[in-house]
């Protein structure tokens, strides 16, 4: 009965959704209240028929329904209940109903803080916004539907499942895919509201001031389940890098990337009225990119070419649909861009010049990423020969690049809107360019095996750090209150968060200290301070799993730190896992893991034994931006009816 | 043309400068990051010259792994069926390793044709092939083949 319930609900959700897209648009238009209401009620539907088809496949899990093709496919009757939920969204039909399950909860919170009477969205606006999502919605809908069904039946249903992809039985696995989601579909939001001003024709300051908050929360959520993705990487990967430039990271990325640009563009336009076209162009194209990963993810183009062009029913429609999303938007956008106000002027050096200076490195560092993604798919395509591009190019093109970046930050925060002077900002930022300077200085006397790089990073991390502390330190002053605009926090909490990420970059890039080495039960291994040793490795069971746990005791000078067991696990569907162990700390990471068994008879070992300097740092930074941006969200303004009448901070 | 007019077109010129050199470099980083992927039969036909690298992808030949005790030191044999490489490799394995199975490595050839691999690659699951690794099987004809086209 589930999986006929299951398709009942997403039929229903459908219709539901053409309803959303069809009669706000039309109440807009004909300024009809009744019609414009339909969105609201359909989107709530909408929702609710969406969470029941997903409550129903995840109780399919929890029951293991196994003449559910994708419960089959992802679960056995061993798996540990956790990980039933997660299944839910581990693989390709589940994570595109879960897709429609985030977008329909943005669209409810639109549709409910656009209900309330203190709301400052007109009701022609938010009835178009509703439409907009109810249009995304609907594409997925269909998609999941006809091409990604989860409900699908397998006849006779099978004893057992196969399992759930090992690499994602882990606790990091289950918040990251909601996160990273939430951050991505949350784009949808800053997009349907771009459409709307278009469609409105009302392209002013006000549809940026509202849609800012909702552009920080889901760019918030996006920095969140990007840095979840890289620290489950790091400790579950089984060899210790946090970053791999691989296509599935750069398709979230990409979207951060824009996303990033959008939040900036947006402070010039709700401030001065400027770059109102750009704005609208990066959210167009913010979302784009969303759908951009989606399509690379999901399609399977990127496992292989041909294995898309082998079954391209999926591949063609998010291609189409990603057609439809991007060529409308971008019509709809040329046909509006000759009503577009021209915002207020601004000289060479000002906040608007450093903050363009700011999009155009960013809009560059992107393309660059897509540019590198794409390539070997498309020189794959044409029959140019199997490409891969090597993780250099992307880190020495993104490290060029986000050098002027980093240098500006903080110019960027003390530079005054319209017209400044680059003596008086210099003059202000002479402090914390000394102590930068210092602490750069004392870092290449006090870190073990520092180079230029880790100088230089260093350098730059405690610039934008120092800076911010600077600028809101002054700002404090000169406002004579305790607290600044709720905006201005957010913007130096978000700036000393990427001061920090740059600092743990720099040190695990340039100082970590990585040994693989052969090692048998009794062997220990001196790595920079601390003594590894290995006293053996014994055969566990798992529910799901059968492993070697290896033990290690670290000493330092004769003391004891702590004791490690890495894993190697084998599932029973054949994949090995490497379960890492490590000691974390602020300043340094232990890191130990197994390799390939050399030889079993005598547990010998490769193994990896690392320390990684700062590593935390990393995760830690962007810790700081995420909740930068929700503290930016809660600014006063966004609830502010008039624009005009408020004054710029 | 007027001041401002003169100015913009200043600015505008300045900012194709700055994105026109971005373009070139990352032209030229990519241009150098690429890797080929190269089967063994294309290796023996002289394709690849020394120190350049690629990606070696096939199966790793039965019975002709030979690793060190005092090192991380391994050799073995890519062959796709027709052509033989040898690759040395002084490090850590993947997890899936083993004769018998498709990988991939990342290195060049030295000057006597031995492949010294900065890095091997194979995929999590047993029955899984990478899609290239089965496309340079088929053309060389290998049985194995068909173990790349399970999803």
């Amino acid at each position: 009965m589930i999986g006929e319930l299951g398709q009942l609900a997403l039929i229903l959700a459908t219709l539901l959704a053409i309803a959303q897209t069809v009669f706000p648009l039309i109440g807009a238009w004909l300024n009809n209240n009744a019609y414009m209401q339909v969105g609201h009620s359909a989107a709530y539907g909408q929702f609710v028929f969406v969470a029941i088809a997903f409550a129903l496949l995840t109780w399919a899990f929890i029951t293991q329904d196994f003449s559910i093709s994708y419960v089959a496919n992802n679960s056995n009757l061993h798996l540990p209940m956790l990980y039933r939920f997660s299944a839910v969204w581990g693989a390709h039909e589940g994570s595109l109903l879960f897709w429609v399950l985030i977008l329909s909860l943005w669209t409810i919170l639109v549709a409910i803080t656009s209900a309330r009477k203190n709301s400052v969205l007109p009701k022609e606006f938010s009835a178009r916004v509703l439409a907009v999502l109810g249009f995304i919605s609907l594409g997925f809908l269909l998609f999941v539907v006809f091409t990604s069904n989860p409900f699908t039946r397998i006849l006779p249903a099978p004893m057992d499942g196969a399992d759930l992809n090992p690499l994602l039985q882990d606790p990091g696995l289950i918040i990251h895919p909601p996160m990273l989601y939430m951050g991505y579909v949350g784009f949808a939001v800053a997009f349907a509201f771009a459409i709307a001003a278009l469609i409105g024709g009302k392209m002013d300051r006000d549809w940026v001031r509202w849609s800012r908050p909702w552009t920080q929360l889901a760019w918030a959520f996006l920095t969140f389940g990007i840095a979840l993705g890289s620290w489950w990487a790091y400790y579950e990967l089984g060899w210790g890098g946090w970053w791999f430039w691989d296509p599935v990271e750069n398709a979230s990325f990409m979207p951060w990337i824009a996303g990033t640009a959008l939040l900036h563009a947006q402070a010039v336009t709700e401030k001065r009225g400027a770059f109102i076209g750009w704005t609208l162009l990066l959210s167009i194209t913010a979302f784009s990119l969303s759908l951009l990963g989606t399509f690379l993810v999901r399609s399977g183009v990127l496992t292989s070419v041909h294995a898309f062009a082998s079954d391209p029913t999926r591949g063609v429609y998010i291609l189409a649909f990603l057609g439809v999303v991007i060529g409308g938007s971008l019509v709809l956008y040329a046909l509006r861009a000759p009503k577009m106000t021209r915002g207020g002027g601004f000289s060479w050096f000002s906040r608007e010049t450093l903050i363009l200076i700011n999009n155009l490195i960013l809009i560059v560092a992107m393309a660059m990423v897509l540019l590198g993604t794409l390539y070997p798919l498309i020189a794959d395509a044409f029959g140019l020969g199997k490409i891969s591009v090597g993780p250099p190019y992307f880190g020495l093109m993104f490290g060029l690049l986000m050098i002027p970046l980093v240098l500006i930050m903080p110019l960027g925060a003390y530079g005054r809107w319209k017209q400044d002077k680059l003596s008086r900002v210099s003059r202000q930022l002479l402090l914390p360019l000394l102590i930068s300077a210092a602490i750069a200085g004392l870092s290449a006397w006090f870190i073990d095996n520092a180079n230029l790089r880790t100088i230089a990073g260093v350098f730059a991390g405690s610039w934008l750090i120092f800076g911010s502390l600077a600028y809101a330190i002054q700002r404090s002053m000169k406002q004579r209150r305790k607290w600044l605009p709720a905006g201005e926090v957010a913007m130096v909490i978000a700036h000393i968060g990427v001061g920090i990420f740059l600092i743990g970059v720099s040190m695990v890039e340039t100082t970590s200290i990585e040994k693989h080495i052969p090692m048998s039960p009794g062997d220990s291994f001196q790595l920079a301070e601390y003594k590894f040793e290995f006293t053996g490795s014994e055969h566990i069971e798992g529910p799901n799993y059968s492993a070697d746990r290896g033990t290690f005791i670290v000493t330092k000078n004769g003391q004891a730190v702590t004791t490690l067991y890495p894993e190697k696990r084998s599932y029973r569907r054949g994949q090995v896992m490497t379960e890492a162990a490590l000691d974390p700390g602020l300043t340094r990471d232990l890191y130990v893991s197994l390799g390939d068994q050399i030889d079993a008879e005598n547990q010998r070992w490769a193994v990896r034994i690392y320390k990684k300097p700062f590593i935390r740092w990393i995760w830690l930074g962007t810790l700081f931006m995420t909740f930068g941006a929700l503290v930016g969200m809660t600014d006063r303004r966004f609830r502010r009816k008039n624009t005009d009448k408020a004054v710029s901070a | 043309m007027t001041p401002t007019r003169k100015k913009r077109l200043k600015v505008v010129l300045l900012i194709l400068l700055g994105v026109g050199t971005a373009v070139a470099i990352a032209i030229s980083a990519l241009q150098e990051n690429l890797l080929y992927f190269v089967s063994p039969t294309d290796v023996v036909a002289q394709k690849m010259p020394a120190e350049k690298q690629f990606r070696l992808g096939g199966l790793v030949k039965d019975g002709s792994v030979i690793r060190a005790q005092e090192s991380l030191e391994i050799q073995f044999v890519v062959t796709d069926g027709r052509a033989n490489v040898a690759v040395a490799f002084n490090d850590i394995l993947p997890d899936l390793f083993r004769e018998g199975q498709g990988i991939i490595a990342i290195g060049a050839l030295d000057k006597n044709g031995v492949f010294q691999a900065d890095e091997v690659l194979a995929k999590h699951d047993e029955n899984y092939m990478s899609p290239e690794v089965a496309d340079a099987l088929e053309k060389a004809g290998h049985p194995d083949a068909q173990k790349g086209k399970q999803p």
